[in-house]
């Protein structure tokens, strides 16, 4: 820290301008407008400028907190956006999307008396600020000898990639999709996170001579051994975790049932809300039971709403102190008239003579002890079953690693949840010069974690080549 | 873009394209499919590879017009191409195919492409290969003669009679059911009703019997549970866990049920663009 760092200014965190729930329910433009210059630097006051840097051991990429909002405290943008480059590659999407109350804010010293600074609403000003002066881009790297291939394209395969292309080496990201971005672009809705700043974040990476090749399904339309066989040296897996979940009752597949994956990408990666502009359709009913209470539940309630929907119910079975979305996102769900029926549990889904869905029977549940997630357990209340009338139900009850990658790459273990196998300080997986890292290897986690798997396989692969 | 090397108009509504996809043709085999988009706005739709030529580096696949994408994908030419193509997809036929003996193979509209393939297979194994395709009119017959170059015999079934037996494709096959002929094997692709009638006649006689179902998709990857129907009381992903399935486990009254999912705005896609041919 500088010596003659200015005092901090005690006063309540700048709040961030959104859109009115009432206007935003009819588009999927973004939510929140971000701060202006101003605001940026009124909240860059707050900071104590603390020498423990407790934020930083928040944040799983130790992005260096103080610098950057000191250097937004005096107006220096650019530079404040170089100090986040260093260690986050993704910052524009990190400040909107990362789970900061659990990360770096829940560590902000100003947190314990009061509000935290917001760190996510600055570094989200910050990339902002450095895209639309077009001052993002980075120096091409000098050559070096090495090819590595990066399947898939979300925030893991993206960070390793920039990583490693930053070093010099030969990058090539195959990903099995039309588009870049993983759950980026098909999972979390354009109200939170615009594609164009996937896209832009993506641009960055090819302008620095990433090689992207779309459409190539590892595992059938090249395998990870024609990959090594191709020459590239090492292969990071950073597939994801995108199998959807289904719960099993009857009436499953009713017309009308959806899982989120499909709700979502349906409405975000193909863009279903510009229907038939954009060719494919969504049918997002009138009444719509979202069952979870995840990040991905409030996307896909939010989206219904805006997709038309009179009610979008979140069904949960646990109470709302267990929800796992993040609170702004429940907030956000609330304030747009999404209606919660917690400690309710779906046990099947009617359909009407046609074969579509006419209800939602649940049961209720209340919370008995804690069970090995520390959360206590949902118990059924015998002979509370009720009927919801909905016409669209969407299950929201996680993902799990596609199986399409270990089946196709002999020796690549897998534990018993389907997830690869990785060393976690390396990301080295049980086949040699092979890593992975992100959802593929923690199951769905966040953003940010998938990031910092991808920049620490990206260490270890260039130690290893380095060595070659 | 994935290049057009050749067009064939096959029927007013059916066109073949040799598609340049070196990758995929490096891979693919009978049974398998692709997912392509023909514009930037595009849904995802699933054709299956007709044919492949690993050392041009082209698939083939044929396009039955039936609305919107099909449509604007039949109107592709030569030196154009798919913006996006990614495969091949699902399983591969041979492991569900018996290797000795005499199949049958039955295709309808589209479904002979798919077909011919998987006919080449079994006739390499020697196995005796028995065709038959059918369509509403003569004229709407497609790839006999390619089809006749991987089978022993071909039989034609039309719904008015112009060609060969008047009547439909299942008609033939339960004559050569009729007449004590050994069958090993019958696989069937084409329109779900005829997949359907085809399950039914092979039934009693306990005839092995596989079809290939065509949900709407997305992915095509396992990844969005679109493709998904029940088959033995169990619930199954198409595009991993299939297309090719055994005809008297799928549940078709949901198949058929699950296909009319968008039916309203298939309708209001087409009219909206006027393009799509909508002969179903
Ligand atoms: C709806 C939703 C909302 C979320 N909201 C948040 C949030 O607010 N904050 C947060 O921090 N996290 C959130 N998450 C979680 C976060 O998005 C994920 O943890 C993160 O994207 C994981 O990154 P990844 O790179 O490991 O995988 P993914 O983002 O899943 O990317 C994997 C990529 O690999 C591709 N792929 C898979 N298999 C193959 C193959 N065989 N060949 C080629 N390519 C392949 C996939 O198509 C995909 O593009 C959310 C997730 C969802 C679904
Ligand atoms: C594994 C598989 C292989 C196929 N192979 C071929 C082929 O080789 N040649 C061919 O002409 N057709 C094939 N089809 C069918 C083809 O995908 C559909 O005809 C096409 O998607 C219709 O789109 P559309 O916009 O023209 O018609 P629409 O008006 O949208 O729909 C017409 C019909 O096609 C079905 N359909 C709509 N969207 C999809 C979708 N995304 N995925 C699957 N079905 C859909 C609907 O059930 C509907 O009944 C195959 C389907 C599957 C699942
Ligand atoms: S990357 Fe995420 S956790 Fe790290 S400082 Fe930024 S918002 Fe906080
Ligand atoms: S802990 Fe909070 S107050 Fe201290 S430096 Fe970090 S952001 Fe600033
Ligand atoms: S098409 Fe998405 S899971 Fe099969």
């Amino acid at each position: 820290m500088t010596e003659e760092r200015k005092k901090p200014v005690k006063r309540p965190r700048v709040g961030m301008p959104e859109q009115d729930p009432g206007q935003r329910i009819r588009n999927f433009k973004e939510v929140p407008f971000g701060y202006t210059s101003e605001m940026a630097i009124r909240e860059a006051e707050r900071c104590l400028g603390c020498k423990a840097r407790e934020c930083v051991a928040g944040c799983p990429v130790e992005v260096d907190i103080p610098r950057m909002i000191e250097l937004v405290r005096d107006g220096k943008f650019l530079e404040a956006y170089r100090v986040v480059r260093e260690t986050n590659s993704l910052p524009a999407i990190c400040g909107r999307v990362c789970p900061q109350e659990e990360q770096c804010e829940i560590k902000c010293l100003l947190g314990r008396k009061g509000e935290p600074v917001a760190i996510g609403r600055i570094e989200r000003f910050v990339a902002d600020y450095a895209m639309q002066r077009g001052e993002a881009e980075l120096d091409r790297p000098r050559p070096r000898q090495g090819r590595v291939a990066i399947v898939g394209s979300g925030p893991a395969g993206l960070t390793a990639a920039g990583d490693l292309a930053k070093l010099g080496y030969q990058v090539t990201v195959f990903e099995a999709l039309h588009a870049p971005g993983g759950v980026l672009m098909y999972g979390i809705p354009e109200f939170r996170l615009p594609k164009d700043i996937v896209h832009a974040e993506v641009n960055l990476l090819r302008a620095m001579g990433v090689d992207l090749q779309l459409n190539v399904v590892v595992g059938r339309t090249l395998t990870v051994d024609e990959l090594m066989k191709d020459g590239y040296q090492a292969v990071f897996l950073g597939t994801g975790a995108g199998l959807p979940t289904f719960m099993s009752i009857p009436g499953e597949t009713l017309n009308g049932v959806y899982s989120a994956n499909e709700f979502l990408t349906r409405t975000n990666l193909m863009k279903a809300y510009l229907f038939p502009e954009h060719d494919t359709p969504i049918k997002a009913g009138r009444r719509v039971a979202v069952v979870g209470a995840g990040n991905v539940a409030m996307d896909s309630v939010r989206c219904a709403i805006r997709l038309g929907a009179e009610a979008g119910i979140i069904v949960y079975r646990r109470s709302e102190a267990e929800m796992p979305a993040r609170k702004e996102e429940i907030h956000h769900a609330v304030d747009e008239g999404v209606v919660f029926r917690t400690l309710t549990n779906p046990v099947r889904i009617l359909g009407d003579e046609r074969g579509w869905v006419k209800a939602l029977e649940c049961i209720r549940m209340e919370l008995g002890e804690p069970d090995a997630s520390g959360r206590r357990r949902p118990i059924p209340i015998a002979g509370s079953e009720f009927t919801m009338e909905v016409d669209t139900v969407v299950m929201a009850l996680g993902t799990s690693p596609n199986p399409i990658i270990h089946q196709t790459t002999p020796g690549l273990e897998v534990n018993r949840w389907g997830c690869l196998v990785a060393d976690e300080t390396t990301g080295l997986t049980t086949r040699p010069m092979v890593y992975a890292g992100g959802d593929a290897v923690t199951g769905a986690a966040t953003v940010i974690l998938a990031m910092g798997a991808g920049k620490r396989a990206a260490v270890a692969i260039h130690r290893e080549l380095e060595n070659l | 873009m994935f290049k057009i090397a050749e067009r064939r108009d096959l029927t007013p509504v059916t066109k073949l394209f040799r598609v340049q996809a070196p990758l995929v043709a490096r891979k693919a085999q009978p049974g398998q499919f692709v997912i392509v988009r023909v514009r930037e706005q595009g849904e995802r739709i699933p054709l299956t590879i007709a044919g492949y030529d690993r050392e041009k580096g082209t698939i083939t696949v044929v396009v039955q017009e039936v609305g919107k994408t099909s449509g604007l994908a039949c109107r592709l030419e030569e030196g154009q191409g798919f913006p996006d193509l990614a495969g091949p997809l699902g399983r591969p036929a041979e492991p569900l195919l018996i290797k000795t003996g005499r199949a049958i193979t039955v295709g309808g509209g589209f479904g002979v492409a798919p077909i011919l393939p998987i006919a080449g297979l079994l006739r390499q194994w020697g196995v005796k290969v028995t065709s038959i395709i059918g369509a509403r009119t003569a004229d709407l017959l497609i790839l006999e003669d390619e089809l006749a170059a991987v089978s022993d015999e071909v039989l034609v079934a039309t719904d008015d009679g112009s060609r060969g037996t008047h009547g439909f494709v299942t008609q033939v096959l339960q004559d050569l059911i009729d007449k004590g002929q050994r069958i090993d094997q019958v696989i069937a692709i084409g329109p779900m009703a005829m997949m359907r009638a085809v399950a039914g006649v092979t039934q009693a006689p306990g005839l092995a019997t596989l079809v290939s179902v065509d949900p709407v998709m997305v992915d095509g990857t396992g990844m969005c549970g679109a493709c998904r129907l029940t088959v033995a009381g169990e619930v199954k992903f198409a595009c991993v866990d299939g297309p090719l399935f055994d005809a008297h486990q799928v549940d078709f009254d949901e198949q058929v049920r699950r296909g009319k999912m968008y039916a309203v705005e298939e309708k209001r896609a087409l009219e909206a663009c006027r393009c799509g041919g909508g002969h179903q």
